[in-house]
């Protein structure tokens, strides 16, 4: 059997890290993978497409509920959905108190513990909230989780940015430990020569673009029905993409220590593909009423 | 005579520094110092209150040590729940000494431990509501309970919970003040920081609670501040000002209760003892209400004798007939007691590293039994603690700040004192090297030592110290006889 391998998706907030993952993971499934979807935002919806439900109860809420996590038994917490994907949520506190990330920590803790990862599987995703904004976020790159990182981005500004950050967070962990950079996601927005930027990038931080999903409304179709695309109408090309995606990243070894770049250059790239304007620097720091005089 | 000159002990400190690593080197020769009684600004000669480096062995404690272990828990009436995980809490539970008059677990709260015991959970999903139901639960089984305080151990900080809302709501709920106080442990660079939280907490939350309420005034009331009252040391100073014909209103905070603090801005004079820990309450009540305070030394007869007239001269003759009359009442008990130990005692050499007042405060007791202080230093000081030092030391004496565990044992191997005054992570230490120790934070279990009566008993326990015979049976018997065998063939 071969070895488990373990993925991390991450990616600017509301790129469609969630949706991705779970329509990639039932393509794997599909084609007679075995995977866990780990989903570790408090918000707990990285597996409700898998599962047709709204959120699934999280490992942190039961261990609230049951007193400590220590209480709990991974029955609880896994439950198997499409294609028998098995999913956890780590869960959190609601924003604006306690500590998400000392929430994906013990969790995955305890998964650890318990035996979640066993010799069956053939992939695990962790599903990781937006930005790594601290160490508990950066919790499954560690040590002896995931490997393979994907970073889900588009031609936007703001993704791109975001990438480059997550690239240098990856730097951090990979020069400490086995953990590498596997390839960009681009989940299209549909903006001009999209692919050709993100392909730029990549090849600027080291990576490829692994796949081009393309911007297609039978995702949102799916999605209003809990379900993924292969599971909601495997027939539909989209369905294909997500196929395909899942079969590079199947076949995919180039795994690297990444190569961030500084802000000038990614700003120089930007330049390039017309997303962003040259600065004015006469202009910084002048208010209304100075430019005009 | 092991005293040594200013150039000896320059040269002392120079070779003690040699070991550290260059960088290390610069930092600590920075806190080390040859006393300049000539010097008026301690900072031209010493840097204190900086952050301690790593690998030194410090023995300083934390922002929570400096405000529940020290300002806050011995407020007896009051319950103070250590915010966050047991062991801080547990592990400093009823361990100062602080002496308190009342029913434990029914009136007075001082030896017991109260947490919110966080777990996982709690961490990750906050604390406030755990915390809001504690107070209930507080409320409920201790109704007698006169106030709580929130001290806040590390993780309350590091998750953001919002302790003063849950403080506020609790407070109009259970109708009695409860204080949140943002003292976690990695604030700051020792427990000092703890104390100035703690007196701010104080200000904001506890010390306008009476202003404007009526009070029965008298000419003569003041507050004590800064007497933890450990062994007993604040009552055996109240004594004394009673006798001068005073009205000790508030006692800060050893055997004290929240109600007096709130009192005290209704006093004429507050007396100040501990600087370092309640200047900055002291500061701000003269700021504010016009209450001049003063700070006062009631170790050892002599600095007693120059308190009580410093505080006398404050107020009208009655008081100023009175304490000389105290002073008076008590010379012959003191002339006993001198006459007693100092045959013993003269001409040993002490050296002092403690935190707080004391490395200053206790030398005048020493001189009084005809010892000498050659070595002093703060755990926790700041630069105004060391400008108080510098003329009470004598000249080229040394001065050690934070020291280290490394250069305080290199400075006692070689300037060779009859006994050392520190704490309990010292005590062992020293008295396997042979050199009698008394611990000067707990007054090693003894106390008070403050007041007349305090000296009575300081007075003895220096003397079993130094007078113990162990100290010269510490060669054992096969060393004994390999060192005479050397002797006869020399």
């Amino acid at each position: 059997m071969a070895k488990l391998r373990q993925c991390a998706i991450y990616g600017k907030g509301g790129i469609g890290k969630s949706t991705t993952t779970q329509n990639l993971v039932a393509a794997l499934a599909e084609s007679g993978k075995k995977v866990m979807i780990v989903g570790c935002d408090p918000k707990a919806d990285s597996t409700r497409l898998i599962l047709h439900s709204k959120a699934q109860t999280t490992v942190m809420h039961l261990a609230a509920e049951a007193g400590s996590v220590e209480d709990l038994e991974l029955e609880d917490v896994l439950s198997v959905g499409f294609g028998g994907i098995k999913c956890v949520e780590s869960g959190g506190p609601e924003p604006g108190v306690g500590c998400a990330g000392r929430g994906v920590i013990t969790a995955i803790n305890f998964l650890e513990e318990e035996g979640a990862y066993d010799e069956d599987l053939d992939f695990v995703f962790y599903d990781v909230l937006g930005d790594v904004v601290c160490g508990g976020f950066a919790m499954p790159i560690r040590e002896n989780k995931a490997q393979e990182i994907y970073i889900v981005c588009s031609g936007e500004m703001m993704a791109m940015y975001a990438a480059n950050n997550i690239a240098k967070g990856i730097v951090k962990y990979a020069n400490s430990g086995s953990v590498r950079l596997a390839g960009l996601i681009c989940n299209s927005r549909n903006t001009d020569r999209e692919d050709e930027l993100i392909m730029a990038l990549a090849s600027r931080l080291g990576t490829t673009m692994i796949h081009f999903v393309p911007r297609d409304n039978a995702v949102q179709h799916a999605e209003i029905r809990r379900m993924t695309m292969v599971e909601y109408d495997p027939k539909h090309k989209q369905s294909d993409e997500y196929r395909q995606l899942a079969n590079k990243i199947v076949n995919n070894t180039n795994f690297v220590i990444p190569t961030p770049i500084e802000m000038e250059e990614l700003e120089d790239l930007l330049m390039e593909f017309g997303i962003m304007e040259a600065e004015d620097e006469s202009i910084v720091g002048q208010t209304a009423a100075e430019l005009a005089a | 005579m092991t005293t040594l000159s200013r150039e000896e002990t320059d040269a002392l400190i120079a070779e003690v520094l040699e070991v550290y690593p260059e960088k290390a080197q610069k930092d600590r020769a920075k806190h080390l110092a040859t006393n300049d009684q000539t010097v008026e600004q301690s900072k031209k000669c010493i840097t204190s209150n900086r952050k301690s480096l790593p690998g030194v062995m410090t023995i300083r404690g934390c922002a929570y040590a400096g405000s529940k272990g020290v300002v806050w828990g011995p407020i007896k009436d009051m319950i103070h729940i250590s915010h966050g995980p047991v062991g801080c809490g547990q592990y400093s539970r009823a361990g100062r000494r602080n002496y308190y008059v009342g029913t434990t677990g029914i009136d007075t709260f001082g030896t017991m431990n109260f947490t919110s015991d966080f777990q996982e959970k709690d961490i990750v999903f906050g604390g406030d509501k755990k915390l809001a139901k504690l107070i209930e639960e507080v409320e409920q089984l201790f109704p007698l309970h006169k106030g709580i305080s929130v001290q806040s151990e590390c993780p309350i900080g590091l998750i953001g919970d919002d302790i003063e809302s849950v403080s506020k709501k609790a407070a109009a709920a259970i109708d009695k003040p409860v204080v949140p106080v943002r003292c976690e442990g990695f604030r700051g660079v020792s427990q000092s920081l703890g104390h100035h939280i703690a007196n701010d907490a104080i200000r904001d939350w506890v010390l306008d609670k009476r202003d404007g309420a009526a009070f029965e005034s008298t000419p003569y009331d003041v507050a004590i501040i800064g007497d933890y009252n450990i062994g007993g040391d604040a009552w055996a100073t109240r004594i004394l000002l009673e006798e001068m014909g005073l009205r000790v209103v508030a006692q800060w905070s050893g055997d004290g209760t929240i109600a007096e603090m709130m009192n005290t801005p209704k006093v004429k004079l507050n007396l100040l003892h501990c600087y370092r820990s309640m200047n900055y309450i002291s500061r701000h009540m003269e700021e504010k209400y016009g209450i001049p305070y003063l700070e006062y030394n009631f170790f050892g007869p002599t600095k007693i004798i120059e308190s009580l007239r410093k505080i006398a001269a404050f107020f009208d003759d009655s008081v100023k007939e009175k304490t000389e009359a105290v002073i008076a009442r008590y010379k012959p008990m003191m002339d006993e007691i001198i006459a007693k130990y100092k045959p013993r005692l003269q001409g040993k050499k002490v050296m002092l590293y403690v935190g707080g007042l004391r490395p200053r405060h206790v030398i005048g007791a020493y001189e009084d039994l005809g010892m000498e202080v050659i070595g002093t230093g703060y755990e926790f000081g700041h630069n105004d603690d060391y400008d108080r030092t510098i003329k009470e030391m004598g000249d080229a004496t040394l001065l050690y700040d934070d020291v280290t565990g490394f250069e305080l044992e290199e400075f006692v191997k070689r300037l060779k004192p009859d006994m050392v005054g520190s704490g309990i992570k010292e005590k062992y230490i020293f008295q396997k090297m042979g050199i009698p120790l008394r611990q000067m934070h707990s007054w090693d279990y003894s106390g008070p030592y403050h007041g007349y009566d305090g000296f009575a008993i300081f007075a003895r326990d220096m003397d079993i110290a130094l007078s113990n015979p162990t100290f010269k049976n510490l060669t054992p018997p096969w060393k004994k006889v390999a060192a005479e065998e050397v002797k006869k063939a020399a």
